[in-house]
């Protein structure tokens, strides 16, 4: 049942990912995605009883600090340099 | 235990939804907040109190602060609102929605294929938690530390808010150009003046 | 005495090394002095080696020195080690000997000239590399010895590489010479197919039991064997190499073109004569080979104006004469003939480039002339040269050596009438063009001033070359004269003697017949070109067409044009973009077209790459749910 919610959770991070044009709610979908993650790890170590689901949680914490932490950075970044944050405008990268 | 499960798990799916449909930056943020502190209420009821405690610092605390401050630092107000009613139009739901309701299908189907089983509460203490940590994981821990290290510096260095610096090798032949593209702007500039 | 060996080709590659690394600073006297001197320390090693064993033959008739050994490959195994028997050391005696009269004649030929190091360099590189090809203990190092030849020759003939024709000339030699190599080397990997052994005494022991007469194996081996002779030795249909490698200094043209490496072929047939002889067809292939070629080369040597071009073809004649003698199992007579021939036509090169450096590179003999009173020393040797050349009877070495060759063509058991005719006609022939050589060049009205006289250290090399041209043919005399066969007693401890027909006429009368065409030769020559412009009679339009035809070689430079380059460039031409190269393309062109069609995925909107995702994990857990 947990896992469900989980799935659930999931799922709505990702469609936010997919419809949003703007950065920063796209980080905040990925976000929802990873908190999704972890509650699966969390509730995988309660179903077993072993503290690894809630040590696994704690590394996606730090991975998800880290990465929002750099990502906001990039934003900052993009706007200062583009004046926008339509990810659709950003592609510089294309072939 | 199950009936604090079920109530915030409907909040936490509920607040999510709300997430991903608003459209001004605060109004979404404060949703996501309700929905860190749902989801750490799910973690307390299943018997992870530490875990709750952390979901609560440091996602509700401490990301979402990030992104408030971002939010100011960009001026994300009602023109961002406005724009973003502009981008969210039905039609582009669509098929994002279906793809991944499809997934959701085929990831509940797997999920009840296995036995099943009913959900039991076990208790598991920061104490058994902090020994794994510093037990078997403490290698990892480390490797978090310098991940966490890097993203400090990483974002500092990104978000240093610079001035375009160029390569000394670069410099001049930037300037030429820049030169080239300012002649014609006054050229261009004194004919109008002429024709004026 | 078996240690003395490996100094001979030692000393030779010392030089190259000294000259080739420090050449460029050394001052000029002390590179003539290396590149002259090792090889007439080489040639001294040698005499002192051929005098040991003429006074006690060693064990099992050859000196032997094992170096080290080369390497081993399953049952193969390669020692470099030296081996001189009684055929080895006729040759190594000319190699040294003649080789050291020619370098002593170059560091003065050649003062004038700007990469004095880098000729004398490549020079005893060659020497070095003869002397392995006829010391070989083995047949690998030997055709280590013959590519080391090969790539002298190259390097020397487009030595004054500034001259395009030069270096077509040098390319052309290495290309027709590696036709022959090739075939060798394809003879050799049968012969250690079929006997195991590489080893020289091993075939020659082994293969007389282990080969039936006549049997199909022996005859491919042997045919390759001879066609890598004959890319060497310029002989029919691979000699048009050699007029070509003219291109060279006189000094390379009389050591390598004139007096041993061309003859490397003669030296490979009779040291595998028991292989030859095991093989009629072959013997008689050789025999037939060495007619055709003594008699069109001698033809092609009448018409030729080029002073080192007539010396060239001449060449080709006389070692035509070599294989003739092969052929019909006269090897003594044929080594005979190598022997003597080394000197006088040595001589003749040399002779011929004291007067073409005399007359400022004056190459045509109808603008030479007159030199007789001129350059007195010089006429002299030349005239020796010829003589010998022309095979005056009794005064001159090639009388010795061609009359025992026209003799065993008739008299020999492989001989017949039909071959020595063409040896007769060739006799004139040669008489012919030697007197016309003579008389143009010496006789007449002077037509270019002489620039300068030779020097000293050039001259003296003439006369001890003239003074072997005439002496060296005393050692061995005809059967029916004086009784006096040094030369034959000592190859015949190597090779077999001659088997001789039954019931011939008097060996007198031949000699009187091949006498009596020399004098009808020189006597035609004399009746033709003395005092007169010379060139009169090859101006009626009759003989014009034909003086064409011989002029150019038979046209054998056209016809391998017509048969074998034409046709390849018209494939290549064809093949330019063949099918293979097709393919590749192909391949490039797929990838080109696939990138194509990638790259407009690669649009840079973010969201499509994750759908992209996305769909990729459905399609796995859809997989994980169908299976």
């Amino acid at each position: 049942m947990v896992l469900l919610v989980a799935t659930v959770l999931f799922t709505l991070g990702l469609i936010g990912v997919l419809t949003r044009k703007n950065v920063v709610f796209m980080l905040i979908s990925v976000e929802i995605m990873l908190n999704a993650a972890g509650l699966a790890f969390v509730a995988a170590g309660s179903r077993w009883e072993q503290p690894d689901g809630q040590v696994m949680f704690l590394f996606i914490l730090a991975m998800a600090a880290a990465e929002v932490s750099v990502g906001l950075a990039l934003v900052l970044q993009i706007y200062h340099q583009h004046k926008t944050l339509d990810v659709e405008n950003l592609k510089e990268l294309k072939d | 235990m199950s009936t604090l499960f079920y109530i915030s798990s409907l909040v936490a799916i509920a607040s999510t939804i709300m997430v991903i449909t608003r459209y001004h930056p605060v109004h979404a943020l404060l949703f996501l907040a309700v929905s860190f502190l749902s989801v750490g209420m799910i973690f307390l009821s299943l018997g992870a109190p530490f875990v709750a405690a952390l979901e609560v610092i440091v996602y509700a605390g401490a990301i979402i602060v990030l992104f408030i401050f971002v939010v100011m630092m960009l001026n994300l107000g009602r023109e961002t609102a406005q724009q973003e009613k502009e981008w969210l139009k039905p039609k582009v739901w669509v098929v994002p929605s279906i793809l991944v309701l499809i997934l959701l299908a085929e990831m509940t189907i797997l999920l009840f294929q296995g036995p099943d089983q009913a959900m039991q509460v076990s208790v598991v203490d920061p104490r058994k938690v902090a020994l794994s940590l510093y037990g078997e994981y403490i290698i990892a821990v480390e490797l978090t530390g310098f991940l966490l290290m890097a993203g400090i510096v990483g974002a500092a260095h990104i978000g240093k808010h610079q001035r375009k610096e160029l390569h000394r090798f670069l410099q001049n032949g930037e300037e030429e150009k820049a030169r080239q593209l300012r002649e014609p702007e006054s050229v261009t500039n004194e004919q109008t003046v002429l024709h004026d | 005495m078996d240690q003395l060996l490996a100094y001979i080709p030692a000393f030779p590659l010392l030089g190259f090394l000294i000259l080739s690394l420090f050449g460029r600073n050394l001052p000029k006297q002390l590179i003539g002095v290396i590149g002259a001197g090792t090889v007439c320390i080489a040639a001294l090693i040698t005499i002192v080696v051929g005098i040991a064993f003429l006074q006690t033959t060693p064990e099992g008739g050859a000196f032997s020195q094992l170096l080290w050994s080369w390497f081993r490959v399953g049952n193969l195994s390669i020692d470099i080690s030296l081996r001189v028997d009684a055929l080895t050391l006729v040759f190594i005696f000319i190699i040294t000997f003649v080789g050291a009269l020619i370098h002593i004649y170059s560091a003065f030929f050649m003062w004038h000239d700007r990469d004095y190091a880098r000729f004398f360099a490549s020079m005893n590189l060659f020497v070095c590399a003869m002397l392995l090809l006829v010391m070989a203990d083995n047949l690998v190092l030997m055709y280590l010895g013959w590519e080391g030849v090969g790539l002298c020759s190259y390097l020397l003939i487009g030595f004054w590489y500034e001259v395009p024709s030069n270096c077509r000339a040098a390319n052309k030699a290495f290309l027709i010479t590696r036709i022959g190599d090739t075939a060798l080397l394809i003879g050799l990997f049968l012969l250690f197919q079929e006997l195991g052994t590489l080893n020289i005494p091993g075939i020659l022991q082994r293969a007389p039991d282990y080969f039936a007469s006549g049997s199909s194996n022996i005859e491919l081996i042997t045919i390759l064997l001879l066609v890598g002779g004959m890319g060497k030795s310029a002989q029919m249909p691979l000699q048009t190499w050699l007029p070509d490698a003219m291109a060279g200094p006189s000094p390379v043209s009389a050591l390598i073109h004139a007096a041993t490496m061309v003859t490397a072929g003669v030296y490979l047939i009779a040291r595998m004569h028991v292989l030859f002889q095991l093989s009629p067809v072959t013997m008689a292939i050789v025999a037939i080979i060495g007619a055709i070629t003594l008699l069109v080369a001698g033809c092609s040597a009448l018409v030729q104006t080029d002073i080192k071009r007539i010396l060239a073809y001449s060449t080709i004649s006389q070692i035509g004469y070599m294989f003739l003698a092969l052929g019909i199992g006269a090897w003594s007579a044929a080594i005979f003939h190598f022997f003597t021939h080394a000197f006088f036509k040595a001589l003749l090169f040399l002779a011929a480039g004291v007067v073409i450096e005399a007359l400022h590179h004056e190459h045509n003999i109808f603008m030479m002339g007159g030199l007789r009173k001129r350059m007195p020393v010089v006429f002299f040797t030349f005239l020796a040269g010829a003589a010998a050349l022309s095979a005056l009877p009794l005064v001159s070495a090639g009388f010795f050596s061609k009359d025992a060759i026209l003799w065993y063509s008739w008299s020999a058991a492989n001989g017949n009438s039909f071959l020595w005719l063409i040896a007769l006609a060739g006799a004139f022939i040669t008489a012919l063009y030697s007197t016309r050589l003579m008389l143009v060049v010496f006789w007449g009205e002077m037509k270019t001033p002489i620039h300068e006289q030779p020097a000293q250290g050039m001259v003296i090399p003439l006369i001890v070359l003239a003074f072997f041209s005439v002496a060296a043919g005393f050692i061995e005399w005809p059967h029916n004269m004086v009784h006096l066969t040094l030369f034959s007693d000592h190859v015949q401890k190597v090779l077999p003697e001659t088997v001789m027909k039954q019931g011939l006429p008097s060996e007198y009368l031949f000699q009187a017949i091949a006498a009596f065409m020399t004098f009808a030769g020189v006597y035609m020559g004399y009746m033709m070109y003395y005092g007169k412009p010379g060139v009169r009679w090859q101006q009626s339009p009759g003989l014009s067409a034909t003086r064409e035809f011989l002029f150019s070689g038979w046209k054998f430079d056209q016809l391998y044009q017509f048969l074998f380059v034409k046709p390849f460039v018209f494939i290549t031409r064809i093949n330019k973009s063949d099918v293979i190269d097709r393919m590749y393309n192909g391949i490039a062109q797929a990838s080109l077209r696939l990138n194509s069609w990638f790259s407009i995925s690669q649009n840079g909107s973010l969201r499509l790459y994750i759908v992209g995702v996305l769909a990729g994990i459905l399609f796995i857990i859809t997989l994980q749910l169908l299976l």
